[in-house]
């Protein structure tokens, strides 16, 4: 992601190749799975990957994939097939692109290994509900559906309970499907590198706070991909140990992200994937660096709830939760005025995405709390994350453009 | 200092000329296909009409969608920041702009020292813009001019809900086999722009005085609309259609 501008010294990050190396291991390993007889889960990307980690499982992400899929441009065709099929073209375009991918194996690598079980957990939104049920019948295999009830402003009692029931059903689904029990031990060890690799994470996105910032928000989207797939493992550790290192060496040496960081910026919700570079390099030129973004730290918000005492699968249920888009709006903004005082901010860019309505209802809410709260000002961008028929370049651009006019003149 | 701003909109392209705070003249020409040509002859046609000479001019700020194509500008602003410099001059108590221009609108909210303090555009689509006008005052065969004007005779306005400008033309024409009244389908015509306007207005949040600038500010049935729809007067100058290329030229002073 940081390939652009080598004329400005070191952009690309050392760790971007091993990332690479890694994902690509990974896809590999999944696609040939049969072969070496490991079972693969489809799971959502705030589902509770841990158990499947410790049953020796092959987590996959029809999201991680989607996020491929728009990055390699290939969204629009693949949405539109859906929307032959027979779904609406307001339906999140992740699940429009990965419907029409099974059915034609498209997208960058040839289509998702076949699962023999899905894990769907709602703490996202309800989409992935139907959108799983849909794959349940196609592929016919059983699917666990993970309900993590709202929390408007707290984890209710019942809410716990209900949740942790699930836990226990989750584990024993997977004994099922798999035919041997749960290692109990494996999945404290499991569990402990989990929160190992989100303490790492968050160490990495924190090194933002610096001036200037040695990453930005396209960083952070690029390097997510491990946080999100491969939690609970060793390698996820190791990696985000060695980027923190890279993030540090560049703080020591006094290197931005952004040559001329003049204004440090906030980005909301999940990035327009097909038009990364493009972003990167048109606040690049505004001497604006995005510094951080409430959706790569959504992966390591679960440590507020992590205990140190009792097992992990006993406390795991509230950050699952409690994740940033199963909370009210009210939690959501507490939530970006702390990340407007951390990372000291100077405007916030709001991404008002059609495929995400948990992320993007109350957007226009947030936005004016954050400007009566912190008086900076905020601009609204929409599209649809991997459907690029909803993104207008042009629209876009003259939006940006007076964002950071408006923050020049403010001085 | 003399000064001149360049505007390149979707339907027309305008300039206008300041010296030392006073505006020595302006034009509008229709834009066409090329955003370039048309930057170009509109800054010689004013400065022939001023008997002007252009190396007379000191700085050159061009603005609008076509902005970039401006190539003999010292620097492109984008035509929120021009809206606010132009109507602010024009009179500095504003706080509200509501900007109607060929193919988008915007509502901005200014600081008493004349910055942008927020903004919002629709740009998704042309319902609430001078272009959904023109497709209704060509579905209605009413002259664009008049159009505004005819819309005041009503008292009831019918009721137009479509948001997209095209399938809003097929509403009219069935309410036009209906036997509604003309007066009446031009007046919810003008309202219906009101309405998405209103809106996006509310969000931003209005404080009074509010001016209309844009094209769309010349027609007097969008800017009463408007007034009923916001429940604030609404303020237009003679200059509201060049109010962009004004505020390029204010902001030239700047550079």
């Amino acid at each position: 992601m940081t390939e652009t501008d080598k004329s400005k010294g070191s952009k690309e990050m050392q760790s971007a190749g091993k990332m690479r190396e890694i994902m690509a291991g990974y896809y590999i390993d999944a696609k040939t799975a049969e072969q070496t007889g490991k079972k693969v889960a489809w799971i959502t990307s705030g589902g509770p990957v841990e158990p499947l980690i410790a049953m020796d499982i092959i987590p996959v992400y029809p999201e991680n994939h989607g996020a491929m899929i728009g990055a390699s441009k290939m969204g629009a065709d693949l949405c539109q097939k859906a929307e032959e099929m027979g779904y609406s073209g307001d339906l999140c375009s992740y699940a429009r692109a990965d419907i029409a991918c099974s059915l034609v194996d498209g997208g960058p690598i040839g289509g998702l290994p076949k699962p023999d079980m899905l894990v769907c957990c709602n703490n996202i939104c309800g989409t992935v509900m139907k959108w799983y049920e849909i794959q349940a019948r196609y592929y016919n295999v059983p699917l666990f559906i993970f309900d993590t009830p709202f929390c408007h402003t707290e984890y209710a009692d019942e809410a716990k309970k209900y949740v942790q029931r699930q836990v226990e059903e989750y584990v024993i689904f997977l004994e099922g499907v798999c035919k041997k029990r749960l290692d109990r031990d494996r999945m404290e060890e499991v569990g402990r590198l989990s929160v190992e690799a989100q303490r790492l994470w968050q160490a990495v996105l924190d090194t933002a706070m610096n001036r200037p910032s040695p990453m930005t928000c396209f960083d952070a989207f690029f390097h997510l991909a491990l946080i999100v797939t491969l939690r609970g493992t060793q390698t996820a550790v190791d990696y985000y140990r060695s980027l923190l290192k890279e993030m540090e060496q560049r703080v020591a040496d006094g290197i931005g992200a952004v040559p001329n960081e003049k204004y440090r910026l906030l980005w909301d919700n999940l990035p327009i994937w097909y038009r990364l570079r493009w972003l990167s390099e048109k606040f690049a030129a505004h001497d604006a660096c995005l510094v951080a973004d409430t959706y790569t730290s959504s992966w390591s918000m679960s440590l507020r709830y992590t205990k140190d005492e009792g097992s992990f699968l006993d406390s795991m249920g509230e950050g699952y939760a409690r994740a940033y888009i199963n909370i009210g709006v009210d939690e959501m903004i507490k939530i970006v005025l702390e990340m407007v005082d951390k990372y000291d901010v100077d405007g916030f860019v709001m991404h008002s995405n059609r495929s995400c309505k948990p992320y993007s209802l109350g957007q226009y809410d947030i936005q004016r709390a954050v400007q009566r709260e912190r008086g900076i000002p905020s601009v609204i961008i929409e599209s649809h994350m991997v459907d690029e028929r909803s993104f207008s370049e042009s629209q876009t651009e003259t939006r940006i453009d007076a964002f950071m006019e408006m923050i020049n003149q403010k001085g | 200092m003399i000064t001149a701003g360049i505007d390149i909109g979707s339907i027309t392209a305008k300039a206008a000329v300041l010296s030392n705070g006073r505006i020595l003249g302006s034009k509008v020409a229709f834009t066409g296909y090329n955003a370039q040509q048309a930057g170009t002859d509109v800054f010689d046609d004013l400065l022939k009409e001023l008997e002007m000479d252009a190396s007379s001019i000191e700085k050159i700020v061009s603005t609008g969608y076509g902005r970039n194509s401006v190539t003999f500008a010292d620097k492109a602003i984008t035509e929120i920041i021009c809206h606010g410099a132009g109507a602010y001059y024009l009179n500095s108590e504003v706080r509200s702009i509501i900007d109607v221009g060929g193919q988008d609108s915007k509502v901005l909210a200014i600081n008493p020292n004349g910055t942008v303090k927020d903004f919002a555009m629709n740009d998704k689509c042309a319902a609430g813009t001078g272009r959904f006008l023109e497709v209704m005052a060509r579905a209605m065969e009413s002259n664009l001019d008049d159009f505004g004007i005819l819309s005041l005779r009503s008292g009831t306005p019918s009721k137009i809900s479509s948001i997209c400008t095209v399938f809003a033309e097929s509403e009219v024409i069935s309410l036009i086999a209906k036997g509604e009244s003309r007066e009446d389908i031009i007046a919810g015509i003008h309202e219906s722009v009101a309405s998405r306007i209103s809106s996006m207005a509310r969000r931003v949040g209005v404080k009074e005085p509010v001016m209309m600038t844009g094209g769309v500010a010349r027609n007097i049935g969008v800017v009463r609309a408007l007034e009923k729809a916001l429940g604030v007067s609404i303020e237009v100058s003679e200059f509201a259609q060049v109010n962009g290329a004004i505020g390029a030229a204010v902001m030239a002073v700047k550079l």
